[in-house]
């Protein structure tokens, strides 16, 4: 019975898997050490190591913005902006608070998923009260979110020297994996032990996929919808937290710019539906490395920075083209023709 | 005698995943005559209608217009060969103007010409008597008043074929009139109508002929003067009337003094009249009167589906307040929605997924079942109500109608209501499936639940139902209980003081 | 029948032109309360020119993403176009056969380009808009940088002859500070704007692809059953977008007179707020093209407010944020309101009976 749940799981991730398979392939063969790792003051250094280090953030985002499309139908293109703002509040509550210790650096954190939550709401009250659709509603934190972040930080990208957030951001010593990716880890593990634990998925589902019978069934459609933004809030200030940690100042103009965007990108690699409905986190999770390691191979293969944009966005519509519903509608009858020939050539041979 | 008919549909076909809507169906069309296409909800009447015009491609068969062999890819193209339709679902822009909704997508011009299209669309609309101006924008009008600028739309378009699928379903008397009597005035012309509707006399008062579909099947075609209405009734409904012979009803109700629920007053923001109801334990009441006369609405108001605007509830005596469907369900309301498509599956999700929602939901956010426990409560009900499906893992949109029934009203049956309302809950099923729904309604009233139970045809609540409430233009218009329970006194209630 | 009554007259505005006749009003008052805080620079002719000239991109582009909205899509690689269309015409002016017209030709084939690719895969192959056109801004932007990288200052002569160029209107002006008279001049950029602005409101209230894409963007599934062609239609949106993404582009360059890798960066935002504000609602079938104009002026003016009363330049995107807001707001309550909902349920018979207008 297990096994047959897990080929099921499976199937959804086929897409996503597939390209990771292929990426991995492609940078095998400019190197056949793709794997390999080496350790230099005590941590593991190598491709995956700095693959896994470099996409922490958009894996965190990822998971947010799948539970939101899944209920609201929706995206969210504010996400990059309220880690900006959320950050910005982080760092504040450090510089202002004289000694830096790991008290206050969790409160700072705390203060800025805090402020992750209310912006949060902020959006879900527009998409559940005023039923406005998500990528409207948050376009305008969109447009006002580094500005505001810009005001909290009072001057031009204040700095966090200090050997605590350095650390978190890098490497503990101690640890032989950076601390961004532990974090990662502990977050996902925490997702998926609120997944087990609550409904989430059933009524966000649900809601995604029909909200009026949702109702009816007695899910309060706006409650999710919130919860959900709320959530994604959380995910925004952990992933600004890892970013400035990561950075060691705080640069409002630049910080996590169109991360959104790969974001969206992630979930709908990952196999989600961008109208909503099912989702599976774990295929988001995947999209996001997808997308990292495409632009880290893109790298690899000497494509300019900028380039890569380009190829980005070129692999992303031959994407959506074979996985688009006329292609996948022609695709299928292709394949009945030929089954159906394949029988009819097997029946004669009974004969 | 060839030339005669404008449309030959011969041995069509038509498969959807899973389903086989139609199966080598013929239906001819003459010229100036109307043909009513008659079938149960699920007979394949809406399938051969929109293969007909063009929306759907069948998969075997041929289509003749006028002796011409023709193969519709869009409705485009059906239209320009002279099929006009009026949809039941109002296929109108509610963000155009009336006149624009008469005249876009018609017309080879590239510009437009308001004065000239305002004053055709006057003419048009002043000559049929539609209340409406043609500046005005269409979702200001009434659906009544905006089916009929469907129609007037067809009309204007010199069709030599005239499709209306349902067409009275939201019209009064007087309008059934007027229609009817478009309906005359287009025969003369000449023009073939194609008649969809579930309303017996409405089909008796204007058809020529009859073509009766089940199960995706061509029973036959009959001249309407020649096929009595009780034969036309059983040729819809199959074999199906001597298995239904046998049920029994529960000749009385065991009258305990304190109604499992009871509303005063009830109204809500559907337009509901306020209206006091109560309902004792174990008893079998229906809401019944024409499409439209307020049953489903009221139902909706006791479960708190629609926003409640007045009234007071109580359950077994005490005050309750149910201001929103999951208040009904603490309370143990149940309800299955009229609107199974729409209101009552989770299409994308599990079969098993589809039956725990209710329960879980009433358990609450922080206490998920566990899979284990909820294949079980899923297995149980699939085999208890013989659900037809591959695995409790399917996706609910690839069951047949009747069976996606079953899995809702397995939903409702494991919160184990004692207060369940079931609106429609046999319509566009097959009618093995009826029988079953039929029985296990007066199962649960043996086991001391309640059931309120609508359904358009009077036949299954007279079998059902121990108590009749019969609703006109959104008020109770009367009760029926024992003896007085026959289709004739019923039919008396609904026609109500008019001749 | 005395159920059938003529609906009241208020019911005979559309969506579409209350939206619009509220954005007006707000941008009246808005401008009025400049002029009046302001008058030294607001109440001058050239001011208000200088404000359509020095943003006549914005405002096409603006015109471009009203009309992909209205047929119920949305085009955010309008921005990207713009910006690589500058850099292309300016490599193109710069190189040994560059020609004012084949620069024009230039922008506008780049536009077309994205416009068909883009509105082919969400025409033709019902992919979500907005992903594709999320590819479509990044392939420009990547293409851009590709190109080249560093700003380019087109020093073509009949190009510098065509940016310097302005039409005199020698009646309307102002006297300066030193008491001479200095006569109206509106530069190029305008002219185009304005121009487009007349041809686009012509298009999409009098032609017969105008109407149909309203009806598309209202309820697709009718529009098909009424007999358009609804792929059809997307599918000229979006290549009209694209289209004026070009000329936007090319404006842009006339405009700056530079090639910059900055170019138009994030206007696609700023035309969909201007948008929004203009009255055209996302959902599709709503929206009046004259609407788009006033709200990119709208924006572009509170920017300019915020810049004169000397306050703080971040203040401007957290002031249009603000502005978005309440217009959005706005629209859900109008909406609401008026009640035009979709209608799947058949309402009874009986419910004109009891409807209270």
């Amino acid at each position: 019975m297990k096994f047959v749940r897990l080929k099921e799981q499976l199937s959804h991730l086929l897409l996503p898997l597939s390209v990771l398979a292929v990426l991995i392939v492609i940078n095998l063969i400019k190197g056949a050490d793709y794997f390999s790792v080496k350790i230099i003051n005590g941590a593991l250094y190598g491709n995956i190591p700095n693959l896994l280090f470099g996409s922490s953030e958009l894996v965190i985002l990822a998971i947010g913005m799948t539970l939101v499309t899944a209920s609201s139908r929706g995206q969210d293109i504010s996400v990059g902006v309220v880690a900006a703002i959320t950050s910005a509040v982080f760092v504040q509550v450090l510089l202002r608070s004289g000694d830096i210790t790991w008290m206050t650096i969790f409160i700072g954190f705390l203060a800025s998923c805090g402020v992750g939550i209310l912006l949060g709401a902020f959006n879900g009250s527009l998409v559940s009260i005023f039923k406005v659709q998500p990528m409207i509603a948050t376009l305008i934190l969109f447009t006002a979110g580094r500005s505001i972040s810009f005001m909290i930080d009072g001057k031009l990208s204040p700095v966090l020297a200090n050997d605590l957030t350095s650390q978190l951001g890098g490497v503990m010593p101690g640890l032989p994996i950076q601390t961004p990716i532990i974090l990662t880890a502990i977050f996902i593990a925490l997702v998926a032990l609120f997944l087990k634990t609550t409904n989430l998925r059933l009524y966000a589902e649900t809601v995604g996929i029909n909200e009026k019978a949702a109702r009816l069934n007695g899910i309060n459609p706006m409650k999710v919808q919130f919860l959900t933004f709320m959530l994604l809030g959380i995910c925004c200030a952990v992933a600004g937290f890892i970013a400035v940690t990561k950075a060691g100042r705080h640069d409002s103009v630049n910080i996590l710019k169109f991360i959104e965007m790969d974001a969206i990108l992630a979930v709908a690699i990952g196999g989600n539906s961008l109208g909503g409905g099912k989702f599976s986190i774990t295929g988001s999770i995947i999209g996001a490395y997808t997308i990292e390691m495409l632009s880290r191979t893109l790298l690899r293969l000497e494509v300019g920075t900028e380039t890569i944009k380009a190829f980005k966005a070129v692999f992303i519509i031959i994407l959506m083209v074979v996985a688009s519903p006329v292609v996948r509608e022609y695709l299928s009858r292709v394949k009945i023709r030929r089954g159906v020939g394949f029988l009819n050539g097997f029946g004669k041979k009974e004969a | 005698m060839q030339s005669d008919k404008v449309l030959e549909m011969q041995g069509i076909c038509k498969t959807f995943p899973g389903v086989k809507a139609l199966s080598n169906v013929n239906f001819t069309l003459r010229k100036g005559e109307v043909h009513a296409l008659m079938g149960e909800n699920g007979a394949g009447k809406s399938t051969l209608v929109k293969v007909m015009t063009g929306v759907y491609e069948k998969d075997a068969g041929q289509i003749e217009v006028e002796g011409k062999v023709v193969h519709f890819k869009s409705p485009q193209e059906a239209q320009n060969n002279g099929i006009g339709t009026v949809y039941q679902e109002i296929t109108l822009c509610p963000n155009l103007t009336v006149a624009e909704n008469m005249f876009i997508g018609r017309g080879r011009h590239a510009f437009v010409s308001w004065t000239s299209m305002n004053a055709k669309a006057a003419k048009l609309l002043e000559s049929l008597s539609i209340p409406a101006r043609p500046t005005q924008q269409l979702s200001s009008c009434s659906l009544a008043v905006q089916q009929m600028i469907a129609i007037a739309r067809a009309i204007d378009m010199d069709c030599k074929i005239l499709v209306l699928d349902e067409p009275t379903s939201s019209l009064d008397e007087d309008e059934v009139r007027k229609l009817f009597a478009l309906m005359r005035e287009l025969k003369s012309r000449g023009v073939g109508i194609v008649f969809i509707t579930h309303f017996l006399d409405q089909v008796y008062e204007i058809s020529d002929r009859i073509t009766v579909l089940r199960n995706g099947e061509l029973i036959g075609e009959y001249e309407a003067a020649s096929l009595p209405q009780f034969e036309l009734v059983s040729k819809m409904m199959g074999k199906a009337l001597e298995d239904v012979e046998g049920l029994k009803k529960r000749e009385t109700v065991a009258r305990e003094d304190v109604p499992v629920f009871e509303a005063a007053g009830l109204s809500s923001s559907a337009s509901v009249k306020p209206f006091d109801f109560a309902i004792r334990k174990g008893e079998v009441n229906g809401f019944t009167g024409l499409l439209g006369s307020g049953r489903s609405e009221s139902v909706r108001a006791i479960y708190a589906a629609d926003s409640v605007t007045g009234g007071e509830i109580k359950i077994n005596g005490k005050k309750v307040k149910i201001d929103e469907p999951i208040d009904a369900m603490k309370q143990g309301i149940g309800y299955l929605p009229e609107d199974r498509k729409g209101d009552g599956i989770i299409a994308d999700l599990s079969v098993r997924e589809n039956i725990i929602l209710a329960m879980q939901v009433m358990k609450g956010f922080f206490k998920p079942i566990s899979r284990k426990q909820a294949e079980a409560f899923a297995d149980e009900y699939v085999k208890c109500l013989s659900i037809k499906t591959a695995s409790t893992n399917t996706p609910i949109r690839s069951l047949s109608g009747g069976n996606q029934q079953k899995v809702i009203l397995g939903r409702w049956l494991l919160t184990h209501p004692q207060y369940l309302i079931l609106d429609e809950p046999t319509r566009g099923i097959d009618v093995g499936t009826k029988v079953e729904i039929q029985k296990l309604v007066l199962k649960l009233a043996e086991e001391g639940v309640s059931v309120t139970f609508i359904s358009s045809e009077i036949e299954e609540m007279l079998r059902t139902c121990s108590r009749l409430i019969v609703m006109k233009d959104g008020q109770i218009a009367g009760e029926l209980t024992g003896e007085s329970l026959t289709q004739k006194d019923v039919m008396h209630v609904i026609a109500g003081g008019n001749e | 029948m005395s159920s059938l009554k003529a609906p009241k007259s208020k019911e005979a505005i559309s969506n579409s032109n209350l939206l619009f006749i509220i954005a007006s009003v707000i941008f009246a008052l808005m401008y009025g309360f400049a002029i009046l805080r302001y008058p030294e620079s607001f109440l001058q002719f050239q001011t208000f020119f200088d404000l359509f000239s020095l943003n006549a991109p914005l405002i096409i582009l603006t015109l471009g993403l009203s009309i992909v909205m209205i047929g119920g899509g949305i085009d955010i690689s309008v921005g990207a176009v713009t910006g690589l269309v500058t850099m292309c015409c300016a490599v193109l002016l710069e190189s040994k056969g560059g020609s004012i017209g084949g620069a024009m030709l230039l922008a506008l084939g780049i536009g077309l380009a994205f416009g068909l690719l883009q509105g082919f895969l969400i025409a033709y192959l019902d992919i979500q808009p907005f992903i594709i056109t999320l590819a479509g801004m990044f392939l420009a932007n990547g293409l851009l940088t590709t190109i080249h990288k560093d700003p380019i200052n087109v020093s073509h002569e009949g190009f510098v002859a065509l940016r310097d160029f302005t039409i005199v209107i020698p009646f309307l002006g102002n006297s300066n500070r030193l008491g001479n008279f200095i006569p109206l001049e509106i530069k190029l950029g305008t002219v185009v704007a304005l121009v487009l602005i007349l041809l686009l409101v012509v298009l999409m209230k009098w032609s017969r692809f105008g109407r149909n894409l309203y009806a598309v963007g209202g309820n697709s599934q009718s529009a098909l059953m009424l007999g358009i062609n609804v792929r059809k239609t997307k599918f000229m949106s979006y290549l009209l977008c694209g289209a004026l993404s070009g000329i936007a582009g090319f404006v842009y360059i006339m405009t700056t007179g530079a090639g910059n890798v900055g170019n138009a960066a994030g206007f696609e935002m700023k035309a969909i707020a201007a948008s929004i504000i203009g009255g055209t609602m996302l959902t599709g079938g709503v929206g009046n093209l004259f609407g788009s104009p006033i709200g990119s002026l709208t924006l572009l003016t509170i920017n300019e407010l915020i810049r004169a009363a000397g306050v703080n330049s971040n203040f401007q995107a957290i002031v249009s944020g603000l502005l978005l807001y309440v217009f959005i707001v706005l629209q859900s309550v109008v909406v609401w309101m008026r009640g035009s909902g979709k209608f799947k349920i058949i309402l009874p018979a009986w419910f004109k009976f009891n409807k209270s207008n």
